[in-house]
């Protein structure tokens, strides 16, 4: 069973600072996907202020024949998009945990820059945990 | 716990403290050896004030004199009181009688530290060496001790090797001749 395909980490400035597949199927070339992080924080940004409704933070689900995007924004801009097959459930209890793994593992090592790339084995580790601990 | 009264912090507060002052650490030091030198002069200053914390808050105080008495003391009093729970074991090096090996799986420093390749070797635990070793040398007990990670089945464990000075291993023969 694969439900969750991808994730991905944008900065505020809309650059990639994280991609992770979690199955086989649906890869994406790096420059692809460093394409569609920005893409997706302009669309975000363009959408908050297009939208009708009062206070709009921005788009948080996208739904495709074929995945579903959902994105959740933290207060400091920094994104999180998931691509999963669509009807996954769940989802936006498992990016409450992915940003809590992140404010663990990341924001809490030394070694880590505030808007950089992330390289992190701790993250790695405790992202696939929650990530399979959600597919069970 | 023991029958300390152990105050307790946010873990999320000490954890960006502890990242900020690694940082700190970090941009002033040239290599990995500088850093850890660093981390372990900083612990030697809190070990050499918290033991005196520590021991008053205990009921019965009493001296120390025997290197056991001493190391029992860190692993089972002084480690809940910084870390909230003992080390994981104390052990007697096989090969050597002044060396002493504590171990901990989890030990709070690490717990959110991934050290990058550049850094390796590095470990966060130098900072607890250094508490160690200003606890042990305001007790009377100099001896160098190094924080070192070791891969152990699953997952990884600190253990700080404690080496005593040649004065103590002779006291504490003496001790034992009585």
């Amino acid at each position: 069973m694969v439900s969750i395909y991808t994730l991905y980490v944008v900065n505020k400035s809309g650059g990639l600072i994280y991609s992770r597949d979690f199955t086989s199927v649906a890869k994406v070339d790096l420059n692809d996907a460093l394409r569609l992080a920005s893409i997706w924080h302009s669309m975000h940004a363009i959408s908050s202020q297009l939208s009708p409704v009062p206070g709009c933070t921005g788009v948080e689900l996208l739904e495709a024949d074929t995945f579903t995007l959902h994105c959740f924004q933290t207060l400091t801009g920094t994104k999180f998009l998931l691509v999963v097959e669509p009807n996954t459930p769940y989802v936006p209890a498992l990016l409450q945990r992915i940003y809590e793994v992140y404010s663990d593992y990341v924001l809490k090592n030394p070694f880590y820059e505030v808007e950089q790339v992330i390289k992190c084995e701790l993250f790695d580790e405790h992202l696939e945990l929650a990530v399979r601990r959600h597919n069970v | 716990m023991s029958h300390l009264q152990v105050p307790t912090v946010s873990l999320s507060a000490y954890a960006y403290l502890l990242s900020e002052l690694i940082q700190y650490a970090v941009d002033r030091a040239n290599n990995v050896q500088e850093l850890e030198d660093r981390l372990d002069g900083v612990g030697y200053e809190v070990g050499a004030r918290l033991i005196e914390r520590i021991s008053y808050g205990e009921r019965a105080l009493r001296r120390k004199p025997e290197i056991l008495d001493i190391l029992k003391w860190i692993h089972s009093t002084a480690w809940p009181w910084i870390f909230g729970k003992p080390a994981d074991s104390l052990e007697h090096a096989a090969a050597a009688e002044d060396e002493f090996m504590l171990s901990d799986f989890d030990l709070l420093l690490s717990r959110f530290i991934s050290v990058p390749k550049a850094y390796g070797g590095f470990t966060a635990g130098s900072l607890a060496a250094g508490m160690v070793r200003g606890m042990l040398a305001c007790a009377g007990f100099p001896a160098r001790v190094s924080a070192h990670v070791i891969e152990h089945r699953e997952r990884p464990k600190t253990t700080l090797l404690i080496k005593f000075d040649p004065v103590v291993m002779i006291r504490q023969a003496q001790l034992e001749r009585k």
